[in-house]
């Protein structure tokens, strides 16, 4: 065991830490899940990834550094500890990347990749239908076989970021004659196109994030079918573990969320806060200890596995116990927003506050993910 | 940055588990309930356990806290009826004041050296070759003491409220408490993971209803619940150990952070798996009762939830920085 930074491993470090600290905007840019925060982040986006700091963990090759896992979270510790806006592109860069690394052809790698990391093409994720939420296998959209590809037909819903994307991949049923999990295709599906119809839905903290896509023989070349016609459930579980698992949300979230909740506690210091406030920085620093340690794992050969889901729990509910420990500091001062003249941190509490409740909900609903662990790691009966 | 054990770890780690299977099943543990289990204190020994943080000078293997750590998680895996807390806390103490015969006859299971829980009390105080205790910040011997046996819910647990003219020695005494409260946090990760592994297989086995309860999603949460606390408990104690071993300078916080988590995971397995298995729980002749209530004993002993999270506050609320 050895759990201080090699020098190579401090040296990114600082490498990573000096660069955010030039060139991180000082004014905050506007939401990132507004069509005009959008534009403004795809900017900055574009930056990082001339520096090279966009995807780091990628071969140089597509846009990266070759950085290993630990440096990867090394990266997202400076990140979020520099106050770097959120990643517009992360949907693509840490959930369809690490699908396309394991099942795309080369050709699709030297076509997808550079154009994610550099943020010339934005991806938004596509699970959920109006009758496929938890149940994913139930989907309904459907492609009928072309001439040299695929025509898409149906509906998909809660698809982030969609209103502002470049494209989509989501599951479609390419077997009529199938059920369930069979007969399900991964397709990636340009949104710039006839038969696409995207509109855009708004969440309860007043962001147009969400969308509908409505498609209605929108075409698909058969280069853009990912892991095999028919493959698409081992394909999509693969996106799905990396999200719950490593990718989606890095410890270095949670330890600047913490950092940011030890702060406004001793300006508006609580005696009877001051143990669940303790709780949230020890929390935080946890989530960090065993993503080492899962990290650690898979780079002895060991894989996540349903481990993901244990991970997506925590993490999910440590954000709500964190952002509600800051609301209860601020007392009625909680409800303002920002701009309104009393408002403490421009308002941004209530937002994490509302943004930590979707967590539970998104990249497979914590009742899911018990179901998960409790079939695949306490092997307990269906 | 490298957060898993050596191969020779976990080695040492599968052998104490297949000789304590055979060796401590639960029939052990109920019957040192009725009689102490001095034998099981030699069985270790011979192992080297007792000796295994040592000074080769005093017989022992000179390792450290990352090698012992998974086996008092074995230890508490069964719940062996030994006090492998005081033996494991206090012989580097030992070692550091000089008293290297007596040390060596620790290890070999031949003394015992009782330790004092703050505030609390001193295991088997009786048998000892000597009370150790920490006074005012210091560590020192109870000479000539006076002791009075109480009864603990945990009938393996021999505690005394012990007195005595106090012997100031020089040697750490946050290193002594830190070192006891990490081999607790292993022993509850241990006692933790049998709780649950006993409420999983008697929820595949008990049918109700026509199904094996453990089909049901409200049981299997309570039991994923549990296991998710077990799995981040775990990192916490191992992280602490090699706080402890490389002299960390946060290593206070990082023993109070094991502590912490490992407590919450033994006190919440403890009530899930009494949830799951329903009135076979709660009685005396199934085993759950005395994983649970050395789970209760060791989580308020060595500081418990509050305490720890204090000196974890103490740290963050002063600026400290753990990154």
């Amino acid at each position: 065991m050895d759990l201080e930074f090699s020098d190579s491993e401090k040296r990114f470090r600082d490498e990573a830490r000096a660069w955010l600290e030039a060139n991180v905007p000082r004014t905050p840019l506007k939401s990132g899940d507004s069509r005009e925060g959008f534009a403004e982040h795809v900017v900055w986006e574009k930056k990082l990834h001339a520096a090279r700091w966009s995807v780091v963990s990628w071969p140089a090759k597509y846009g990266g550094r070759d950085a290993s896992l630990v440096e990867w979270l090394i990266f997202e510790e400076e990140y979020y500890r520099s106050g770097a806006p959120i990643r517009v592109t992360q949907n693509g860069i840490f959930l369809l990347a690490p699908t396309i690394f394991e099942f795309g052809t080369e050709e699709q790698k030297e076509r997808i990749l550079p154009a994610m990391s550099s943020a010339e093409r934005l991806w938004a994720q596509a699970w959920s239908e109006p009758e496929a939420g938890s149940d994913l296998a139930s989907v309904r959209s459907h492609a009928e076989r072309v001439d040299g590809g695929w025509k898409v037909y149906g509906q998909k819903t809660w698809t982030t970021r969609g209103a502002f994307c470049d494209g989509i991949y989501g599951l479609f049923r390419t077997d009529p004659n199938s059920e369930r999990h069979k007969g399900l295709t991964y397709l990636l599906v340009d949104l710039n196109q006839p038969g696409v119809t995207v509109r855009p839905v708004e969440r309860i903290d007043g962001d147009e994030s969400f969308a509908e896509v409505f498609l209605d023989g929108a075409f698909v070349p058969d280069t853009n079918v990912l892991g095999g016609v028919n493959q698409g459930w081992k394909v999509a579980m693969s996106t799905t573990s990396s999200e719950r698992g490593l990718s989606l949300r890095s410890p270095g979230r949670f330890m600047k969320a913490a950092d940011r909740l030890v702060d406004l506690y001793q300006r508006r210091p609580d005696p009877g806060l001051r143990d669940r406030v303790t709780r949230a920085w020890m929390d935080a620093q946890l989530y960090r200890l065993y993503t080492f340690q899962t990290v650690t794992r898979m780079i002895e050969g060991g894989e996540i596995g349903a481990d993901s889901s244990l991970n997506k729990i925590f993490w999910s509910e440590m954000d709500i116990r964190l952002t509600e420990t800051a609301l209860e500091l601020l007392g009625p001062d909680a409800e303002l927003l920002g701009g309104s003249p009393h408002a403490v941190d421009d308002g941004d509490w209530m937002l994490d506050f509302e943004f930590a409740l979707a967590g539970p909900i998104y990249a497979g609903t914590n009742e899911v993910q018990r179901n998960i662990v409790a079939g695949r790691v306490l092997d307990l009966p269906r | 940055m490298r957060f898993s054990f050596t191969e020779e770890q976990r080695q040492m780690r599968d052998a104490l588990r297949s000789s304590l299977t055979e060796s401590c099943p639960s029939g052990r543990v109920r019957a040192a309930w009725k009689t102490p289990d001095a034998a099981l204190r030699i069985e270790l020994a011979e192992q080297g356990i007792l000796a295994i943080n040592l000074p080769e000078d005093a017989g022992g293997l000179g390792l450290g806290a990352q090698d012992w750590v998974l086996l008092a998680e074995e230890l508490g895996l069964v719940a062996a009826p030994v006090n492998l807390i005081e033996t494991l806390a206090t012989n580097p103490t030992l070692a550091a004041i000089g008293a290297l015969d007596l040390a060596s006859q620790v290890g070999t299971g031949a003394e015992f050296v009782a330790l004092e829980e703050p505030g609390g009390f001193a295991l088997d105080a009786d048998k000892a070759a000597g009370i150790l205790a920490v006074r005012d910040g210091r560590v020192g011997w109870l000479r000539d003491a006076t002791l009075i046996a109480e009864t603990s819910v945990d009938g393996t647990r021999r505690p005394f409220k012990v007195d005595g003219r106090f012997e100031a020695v020089d040697a750490d005494a946050t290193d002594l408490l830190d070192r006891a409260a990490l081999v607790a946090a292993a022993e509850l990760v241990g006692l933790s993971r049998r709780m649950l592994d006993l409420a999983v297989e008697y929820s595949k086995s008990r049918r109700q209803f026509g199904k094996p309860i453990g089909s049901f999603q409200a049981v299997q949460h309570h039991l994923v619940d549990a296991l998710q606390r077990i799995a981040f408990a775990a990192p916490a104690v191992y992280r602490a150990a090699w706080s402890v071993d490389t002299n960390h300078p946060n290593r206070s916080v990082h023993v109070s952070m094991a502590k912490v988590y490992a407590s919450e995971a033994a006190l919440f397995t403890g009530r899930k798996a009494l949830q799951v298995h329903g009135a076979i729980g709660y009685t005396f002749e199934y085993d759950l009762h005395m994983w649970m209530k050395r789970a209760w004993t060791l989580s308020s002993a060595w500081g418990d939830v509050r305490h720890h999270t204090d000196r974890v506050g103490q740290f963050v609320m002063s600026g400290g920085q753990d990154a």
